[in-house]
C-alpha cells in the first residue's frame, strides 16, 4: 500500500496516447482520462459536462417528442466526404429531421476496438463536434466501452437522438393521395458509392464524394414555407431511393409513378454504379430527403429548396389514380419498368 | 431532343419497321447476364414490337454453373480449412447444403474479390492461410483468373489456388441451335464484353453453318436498340450475317494478349452447364504443368453429382425455353430473398430480372390508366443523365 502512495500512479504512466486499450473502457481511471482529455474538450457542454447517468432535459409540454437510435458500422471509418463521427451526428439528425422534428439533444455511445489509435479517435470526435455544432445540437450524454482486438473492426457508434415535433407539423403517409408530387434535393446514390469504392477499390482514385449532411435546418426552412401542402419525408439511406418509393407505394397502396429522366444523378455516379454493378436507385444516400408535398405546391417547394442551395433539387415523380401499391419508373428511352425495394446486402457482379 | 435520344428513337422506328415487316413471330436471344440486365433496367421489353421476342440465353456466368460444382465450392470452404475467394454474386447461390454465405455464417471464411488479383495480393499477405479462387464467368473474368495464376506463379506463392469453372459462349450457343429439342431462333444479339475478347471472328461458325443472324451490341440503351433493329433488318430481309454494332470495342480477331493469357493457363474440356448437359470444349481446366495452383488437385477433390432443386426450372430458363413466370417456384416459393435456383440470385439472373423489374409488366401494360407526366411537370435534370 505504501508503495502505491509513495508512487501514485498517473494516467500519464497508464496510457501511451497511441492506441485505445481495454481499459480505456474499465471505468477507472483510463475511463476518466478519455473522457476528461479527449471526448469532453471536444462535445463538452453545461449538460453533458456533469457526467450524470443522465441528462436532464428541459420541458416542452406543447410540442411531441420524437426520439430515434440508429447504429454505424460503416467500413472504412474515414471515407471521401465524411467519416462515422458526421455519420453518426448527420443519420440520427436527419431521422428527426424527416420526422418533422427539431433535434433537441444527442446521445453517444461509442464501441472502441481495442489498438485503435488514439489520434483516430480523436478525429471522430472532432467530426462528432463540427457536425452536431453545424446541426446546432449537442451530445449531452454518452458512453464508452472498448472490446477486445478480435470482437471488433475499429470503431462503432450508436446515436440516439431526441427532437421536438411542432403541434402545426402534420407528416404522414396517410396525407398522401392522387396527384401529389415527389422531390428529392439533389443527385442520389454518392454516399454509397463513395464508401463502397473506398472500401473495394481503394486504388481507385474518384471525384466522388459522399454526401454525407445533417439536413434539418433545410427541412425545418422547406417545411416554413410550405407549411400544411408538405405531406411526408423521407430520408434514402441503406435501400436508396428506391427503397423509399417502394415502401411508399407499398403502404399506401397507391400507385407512384417516377421519371428517370427527372432523377437528378451525377455522370461519374452513373459509372461508378455502373462498374460496381449496381443500380443507382438502390445506392445510400445520407444527406437526402424525399419530399411529398401536394401538386399544386411542388414549384413552391423547389423553389425553397432551390433557393436553400439544392440547385440540383428536382421534382422527380407522381403519385398515381391508381391504386396498386407499385411503384414504377418511366426510362428516359420511354420505357417501363417496375422499381422494387433492394432485398439486402448488394452484391458486386461478375463482369 | 439530344442527338443522342435522336438515335435511340431512330432505331426503334427501324426496329418496328422491320418488325412489322416479318409478319411472323421473331425469337431472337441474347446470351449475356448484362444485356439481361440493362434491358429490364431501361424498360425496353415495353418498348418491343409485339412480335419480336427477346430471350435470355445461357449468358448469366452464375446460372449456368452446374449445381455439383456449386456444391463443390461449398464443400472446399467448409471442409478444408481455407479461404475461399469469389465474385460477390456467387455468395447466395444455393447449393445442395446452403450457399457461400450460409457457410460464411458457419464460420468458413469466405471473401467476396472485385478481382482475381485480389485473392493474390491477400494469399501473399496472408502466408500462414490457404486460399482459393472460385473461378467462374466466361472469356471475360478468364484472362483475370490466367493472369492471377500467372502472378501467383511469379511470386511463388504456396498457398494460391484456383477453382475453375470457366465456361466458353460459342460452344453453348451451338449446342442450343443442335438441340433438338431446344426452341428455333431467328437470331442472336452477340454479347458486347466476351466479344472483345474472343473478337467477332469467333461467330462465324454460328453464320456459316446454322445461317442464323449475329449481330454483337454493346450494353447502353443505344447500343441494344441500334444492334436489335440490325437483327430485325437480317430476318426480315433474309440474312444471315455477323454485323458488329459495337466496334468501339470489339475487333475481328478479339484481344490476342488476353487469348494467350487464357491458353498459357487454361486447356479446353468437355464442362458442365446448368440446363445443357456437357457440352465439348466448353470448359477450361488448368493445364497439367500448372498443377499446383489447380485447387482440384491440390485438395484432391472429386467432381460432385448434380442435384437440380426440385420444381426449379432454372436450366430450362437459361436455354430460352421457357420464360421465369412459367416456373411454379417463381415469386411464390423461389424470390431474390428466398432463392431456389440460381437465376433469382444473381442480378443477371433471368428471373431476377424478370421479378426485379418486370414482374407487374403484364399488370402495367394491360392498365388504362393514362400517366400524364406532362401534367406532373417533372423539372429536367441539370446533369448529364437526362437525354432528352
Amino acid at each position: 500500500m505504501n508503495r502505491i502512495s509513495d508512487n501514485p500512479v498517473t494516467t500519464e504512466a497508464l496510457s501511451n496516447h497511441r492506441d485505445i486499450a481495454l481499459a480505456h473502457g474499465g471505468g477507472g481511471q483510463l475511463t476518466d482520462e478519455l473522457l476528461r482529455q479527449v471526448i469532453l474538450p471536444r462535445l463538452g457542454n453545461d449538460v453533458l459536462s456533469q457526467l450524470t447517468d443522465s441528462a436532464l432535459l428541459p420541458p416542452s409540454w406543447q410540442n411531441r417528442l420524437a426520439l430515434t437510435i440508429d447504429g454505424y458500422v460503416v467500413t472504412p471509418w474515414r471515407f471521401p466526404g465524411g467519416d462515422i463521427g458526421k455519420l453518426a451526428v448527420c443519420g440520427t439528425v436527419n431521422d428527426l429531421a424527416v420526422s418533422g422534428a427539431q433535434p433537441l439533444a444527442l446521445a453517444l455511445s461509442l464501441i472502441v476496438a481495442e489498438g485503435f489509435p488514439q489520434r483516430d479517435l480523436e478525429a471522430v470526435l472532432d467530426s462528432v463536434a463540427a457536425t452536431a455544432a453545424q446541426a446546432g445540437v449537442r451530445v449531452v450524454t454518452g458512453d464508452t466501452k472498448v472490446v477486445g482486438r478480435h470482437q471488433g473492426d475499429g470503431i462503432y457508434i450508436t446515436t440516439s437522438g431526441i427532437g421536438l415535433c411542432p403541434p402545426s407539423r402534420r407528416l404522414g403517409l396517410d396525407r398522401i393521395r392522387e396527384g401529389d408530387m415527389i422531390l428529392v434535393n439533389g443527385p442520389v446514390g454518392e454516399h454509397g458509392l463513395a464508401v463502397m469504392l473506398a472500401r473495394e477499390m481503394p486504388h481507385v482514385h474518384s471525384v466522388l464524394r459522399s454526401d454525407v449532411t445533417p439536413l434539418n435546418h433545410l427541412i425545418d426552412f422547406c417545411a416554413q414555407q410550405l407549411g400544411d401542402d408538405l405531406l411526408f419525408m423521407r430520408d434514402p439511406t441503406r435501400a436508396g431511393l428506391a427503397g423509399v418509393v417502394a415502401d411508399m407505394a407499398q403502404q399506401t397502396q397507391l400507385h407512384v409513378t417516377l421519371e428517370e429522366f427527372s432523377i437528378p444523378v451525377r455522370p461519374e455516379a452513373e459509372h461508378a454504379a455502373d462498374m460496381l454493378g449496381l443500380d443507382v436507385l438502390e445506392v445510400a444516400n445520407e444527406g437526402k430527403v424525399v419530399m411529398v408535398v401536394r401538386g399544386d405546391a411542388a414549384n413552391r417547394a423547389l423553389d425553397a429548396l432551390r433557393s436553400a442551395g439544392c440547385e440540383q433539387a428536382a421534382i422527380i415523380g407522381c403519385i398515381d389514380s391508381k391504386h396498386d401499391g407499385m411503384c414504377e419508373l418511366h426510362t428516359t428511352i420511354g420505357g417501363r419498368r417496375v422499381i422494387a425495394k433492394p432485398y439486402g446486402e448488394q452484391l458486386p457482379r461478375i463482369c | 431532343m439530344t442527338p443522342r435520344m435522336d438515335r435511340i428513337r431512330e432505331a426503334m422506328d427501324r426496329l418496328h419497321a422491320a418488325a412489322k415487316a416479318v409478319k411472323r413471330q421473331v425469337k431472337l436471344m441474347e446470351v449475356c447476364g448484362t444485356h439481361t440486365m440493362s434491358a429490364f433496367r431501361c424498360g425496353l421489353h415495353s418498348l418491343m414490337p409485339k412480335n419480336v421476342h427477346l430471350l435470355s440465353g445461357p449468358g448469366c456466368p452464375v446460372c449456368v454453373t452446374a449445381q455439383g460444382d456449386i456444391d463443390l465450392m461449398i464443400e472446399l470452404a467448409m471442409n478444408h480449412d481455407v479461404v475461399l475467394c469469389t465474385y460477390g454474386d456467387m455468395l447466395r447461390v444455393p447449393g445442395q447444403r446452403g450457399s457461400l454465405e450460409r457457410a460464411r455464417g458457419q464460420g468458413a471464411d469466405v471473401r467476396i474479390v472485385y478481382s482475381a488479383m485480389d485473392a493474390v495480393r491477400m494469399a501473399k499477405a496472408e502466408p500462414d492461410h490457404k486460399f482459393v479462387f472460385a473461378a467462374v464467368g466466361f472469356e471475360t473474368t478468364a484472362p483475370a483468373s490466367a493472369a492471377a495464376v500467372l502472378e501467383a506463379r511469379r511470386l511463388e506463392l504456396a498457398n494460391f489456388s484456383i477453382l475453375a469453372s470457366h465456361k466458353r459462349v460459342v460452344p453453348a450457343m451451338l449446342a442450343l441451335l443442335e438441340d433438338p429439342a431446344g426452341i428455333a431462333l431467328d437470331g442472336f444479339l452477340c454479347p458486347g464484353h466476351v466479344s472483345v475478347i474472343i473478337g467477332a471472328d469467333a461467330y462465324l461458325p454460328i453464320v456459316r453453318h446454322h445461317h442464323l443472324p449475329c449481330v454483337i451490341g454493346g450494353f447502353e440503351e443505344i447500343h441494344m436498340a441500334e444492334a436489335l433493329a440490325r437483327l430485325v433488318e437480317q430476318v426480315r430481309d433474309g440474312q444471315a450475317t455477323l454485323d458488329n454494332a459495337y466496334p468501339e470495342v470489339v475487333t475481328g480477331a478479339g484481344n490476342r494478349a488476353a487469348l494467350a493469357c487464357i491458353d498459357s493457363v487454361f486447356g479446353a474440356i468437355d464442362a458442365r452447364w446448368r440446363g445443357l448437359g456437357v457440352i465439348p470444349a466448353s470448359g477450361m481446366a488448368v493445364h497439367g504443368h500448372m498443377q499446383r495452383f489447380d485447387a482440384m488437385r491440390v485438395y484432391d477433390l472429386k467432381p460432385l453429382e448434380d442435384h437440380e432443386p426440385r420444381g426449379c426450372l432454372c436450366g430450362q430458363v437459361i436455354a430460352g425455353r421457357v420464360k421465369p413466370t412459367d416456373c411454379k417456384l417463381f415469386g411464390n416459393v423461389c424470390t431474390p430473398i428466398n432463392p431456389i435456383g440460381p437465376c433469382m440470385v444473381s442480378s443477371e439472373g433471368t428471373c431476377a430480372a424478370y421479378f426485379k423489374y418486370g414482374r407487374h409488366e403484364e399488370k402495367v401494360k394491360s392498365g388504362k390508366r393514362k400517366v400524364n407526366l406532362k401534367k406532373c411537370a417533372t423539372t429536367p435534370s441539370p446533369h448529364g443523365r437526362g437525354l432528352g
